[in-house]
């Protein structure tokens, strides 16, 4: 792998889909200097300029490289379940070009230096592209507003407090209200904290494991409060993992009526439902809790119409020591990188969403809500591109996961469509070994 | 008797663990509850003791202080003949320091026989049970299950009643907060009879018909003709916030007394599994009751189904644990 950037670089011989354009076709793509200089059906007809490094698809799928839109990374404060570096290298082998990383990290990012420190040890990672959410209250305690517009100016992609809902309605009023003057999207995670003390969801299941459980009521009914804020201040709001129907269809509603409003999920919400906590199984122990048959159903019918707008990966690295504890004290997180692009396909093979559906909630639908040039494939666009064969079979093994935690419900999962090559700014940053001699 | 343990099928080894009674067929718990009348004989006798555990190391691993049944363990142990250790362990420590499973492994480079565990919280004895080739009994694992202590009520069933097939059961109190409420479902229901929970609405979890019982919140109705009225304890304890305005209120409503208990069977049983909070969830008189409690042979049926729950565990043959065979306690005496 060259590690420098090349001047140009043909790809030829590619399946283009660029999700924001419709583009599904046959074609070449050209890269410059990082930027896409051009692409299309027609464009190496007339042969390969001269001076350009060729890559030759052999027929592979090129798309933008996936946006995730919500992952914590592990820097500052937890270094030893994983680091900026070890994510990039785990993004990049599962064509993430783009992270947007959670702030709540010890300590908090909620000033400036905090985004600085994020942006140099991205810069120093060299790999995929971090941003960084700033924290909407100070730590994350939910009762001071922290400096919006300045946060926002250093290149805070958006604000929340992670995995804490901000439940006091006064406050997430102000901060929407406060926040519509910097074109900036606040993020919820939607629980209301009173009534989710659970550790499970709510139900027949937690009942008989003789554990405590967190209603799906819980989730709507905050949803239900802020969309009313929303619609008192005008402010931009989006809800993170959405795992219930109720609130999906809340969310829907309040689209409809034109509400400046999008959610997001995350794999393992479409892919399990709670019986994945089987017999005290801690990696399905995850927040918002995974729910029953019906809601994952519901989650693939909002994916597919389009009210849920994005896929993330919700990565929240844990090692042995935080999940290996009776379920009650066990850490809540799923390691969801490596496996974000292979299960959000798993939902194309099984006919729920066409593939650029698909590809278009994780690519340009999240770009979109944090604003961010980036999930497309147009001229003068970043070369952020990935290169995938969409029907390879592989096995997920987490012990072979880059990133630095293994703690994935999906061991041994059988998994079809895999990531050949990941490309930032025009710089390789992950080819598969095996694709050098593509079988075509 | 694990789950685990007897989806091996025909080739399974005789069971290692009794982890809860979730998943165990009816032939199962017969056979446990035949062994243990067995011992009941054993325990009426002069001389108690046999040496059939004799060698045996028998470690009670005790993160929740309790008397009743870490001495029933401890003397079932001791009247089979093995050598019996009490190990009290603040939960709190484990919680920052050395993990459960940290303990585990090290009690098991001891190569102890039998590991009887309790814990607050649910599943933690499994996950235990996971890491130790010995066996482990659940003693009580948070809200989850406590099996000895439904074997042990069915002992005592049986005992006045026959048959468990075909009694109408009520369970009334804590349900939410009872791992004595979820084995005793598991094995009445498994056994054939009918089963009822009452509480008020607050202590009622949700999804609990889902176990195969009807649930009440007027104890009156619920009480209605029922064959045996088993009240667990209000655990205060493990309540975070207000379940029930007042501990008054609570016996208002939901308390037995004889008022209550005549919309029951003339005869019927009434049982607790202790410690009991007296004036809160049972009159006093009501529990003292000769003619009607079965709360003090609930205590005595313990050892005894303790003693048939080693025995089980520690045989060597595969095939002795079979139904049928249950004289064995008596037999070995």
């Amino acid at each position: 792998m060259k590690s420098g950037t090349p001047a140009r670089v043909a790809y030829r011989n590619a399946r283009l889909l660029d999700p924001a354009s419709g583009l599904d076709a046959p074609g070449g793509l050209l890269t410059e200097q990082g930027h896409i200089a051009d692409l299309g059906p027609e464009l190496f007809a007339d042969g390969v300029p001269d001076d350009a490094e060729v890559v030759d698809c052999g027929g592979l799928c090129l798309a933008p490289g996936l946006v995730d839109m919500r992952a914590q990374l592990g820097e500052p404060g937890h270094e030893h379940k994983e680091t900026i570096s070890s994510a990039g290298r785990a993004a990049a082998s599962a064509g993430i070009t783009s992270i947007a990383c959670l702030p709540n990290t010890d300590p908090v990012i909620d000033d400036v230096a905090g985004l600085e420190f994020v942006a140099r040890r991205a810069r120093e990672a060299k790999m995929v592209k971090v941003y960084a959410y700033g924290a909407l209250t100070r730590s994350c305690a939910g009762e001071q507003m922290t400096e919006i517009g300045l946060l926002s100016e250093a290149g805070a992609v958006g604000f929340t407090d992670g995995d804490r809902s901000v439940a006091n309605a006064q406050m997430m009023r102000r901060a929407l209200s406060y926040s519509s003057a910097f074109d900036t999207v606040l993020l919820q995670h939607p629980a209301e904290p009173a009534l989710s003390t659970g550790v499970m969801n709510g139900g027949a299941l937690a009942t008989r494991l003789g554990l405590p459980g967190s209603p799906a009521m819980a989730e709507l009914i905050m949803v239900e409060r802020d969309l009313r804020l929303v619609e008192m201040t005008g402010g931009r709001y989006h809800v993170a993992h959405v795992t219930t129907r109720a609130a999906i269809e809340a969310i829907g509603a309040a689209k409809a009526r034109g509400l400046p409003v999008t959610c997001d999920t995350a794999p393992h919400y479409f892919t399990l439902d709670e019986s994945a906590v089987g017999d005290y199984r801690t990696f399905a122990k995850v927040s918002p809790p995974l729910r029953g048959a019906d809601d994952r159903r519901a989650v693939i019918e909002g994916l597919a119409d389009g009210t849920i707008d994005a896929i993330a990966s919700d990565h929240d690295p844990q090692d042995q020591d935080s999940k290996r504890l009776p379920f009650a004290a066990a850490a809540d997180g799923i390691a969801g990188l490596e496996t974000l692009f292979a299960l959000a396909l798993d939902l194309v093979h099984d006919g729920d969403l066409g593939l650029l559906d698909a590809l278009s909630r994780l690519t340009c639908g999240p770009a979109g809500i944090l604003g961010l040039d980036a999930g497309r494939l147009q001229r003068n666009a970043p070369a952020d591109l990935i290169l995938f064969d969409p029907d390879r079979r592989w096995t997920i093994e987490p012990d072979s996961f880059l990133g630095k935690c293994k703690n994935s419900p999906f061991d041994h999962r059988p998994a079809r469509g895999r990531v050949v090559r990941t490309v930032v700014d025009g710089r390789p940053i992950y080819v598969e070994r095996a694709a050098a001699a593509p079988a075509a | 008797m694990s789950p685990s343990a007897r989806s091996a099928a025909q080739a399974a080894p005789h069971p290692r663990h009794l982890l809860g009674i979730e998943g165990m067929a009816a032939a199962e718990i017969v056979a446990l509850l035949d062994l243990a009348d067995g011992y009941v004989k054993v325990n009426q006798a002069a001389n108690k003791t046999s040496n059939l555990l004799a060698g045996r190391t028998v470690i009670n691993l005790f993160f929740e202080t309790s008397t009743r049944t870490r001495t029933s363990f401890e003397l079932a142990g001791k009247r089979l003949g093995a050598d019996v250790i009490n190990m009290e362990v603040a939960w709190s420590s484990i919680k920052k320091g050395e993990t459960l499973i940290d303990t585990a492994m090290t009690l098991n480079a001891m190569h102890p026989d039998v590991l009887i565990v309790r814990a607050p919280d649910s599943g933690a004895v499994k996950l235990l049970s996971e890491k130790v080739n010995c066996s482990v009994i659940n003693a009580g694992d948070g809200s989850h299950e406590h099996p000895t202590q439904a074997l042990l009520d069915a002992v005592t069933i049986r005992r006045r009643r026959g048959e468990i097939r075909g009694l109408t059961v009520a369970i009334s109190g804590d349900l939410t907060h009872s791992r004595v409420a979820r084995s005793n479902i598991h094995l009445l229901t498994t056994l054939g009879a009918e089963v009822r929970v009452i509480a008020p609405p607050t202590l009622l979890p949700s999804g609990i018909e889902r176990l195969g019982v009807t649930a009440y919140t007027d104890m009156r109705a619920g009480l209605a003709g029922c064959d045996v009225v088993m009240m667990l304890r209000l655990q205060t304890e493990r309540m975070q916030g207000s379940y029930v305005p007042s501990v008054r209120e609570y016996f208002r409503f939901y308390g037995l007394d004889y008022d209550k208990l005549a919309h029951a069977k003339p005869d019927a049983l009434i049982m607790h599994p202790g410690p009991m909070n007296r004036g809160v969830e049972i009159d006093s008189v009501v529990a003292d009751d000769i003619d009607r409690s079965a709360i003090r042979e609930q205590v005595e049926m313990g050892v005894a189904v303790r003693m048939a729950v080693l025995d089980a565990l520690t045989r060597a043959e595969p095939s002795a644990a079979a139904p049928g065979e249950s004289a064995a306690g008596s037999v070995r005496a």
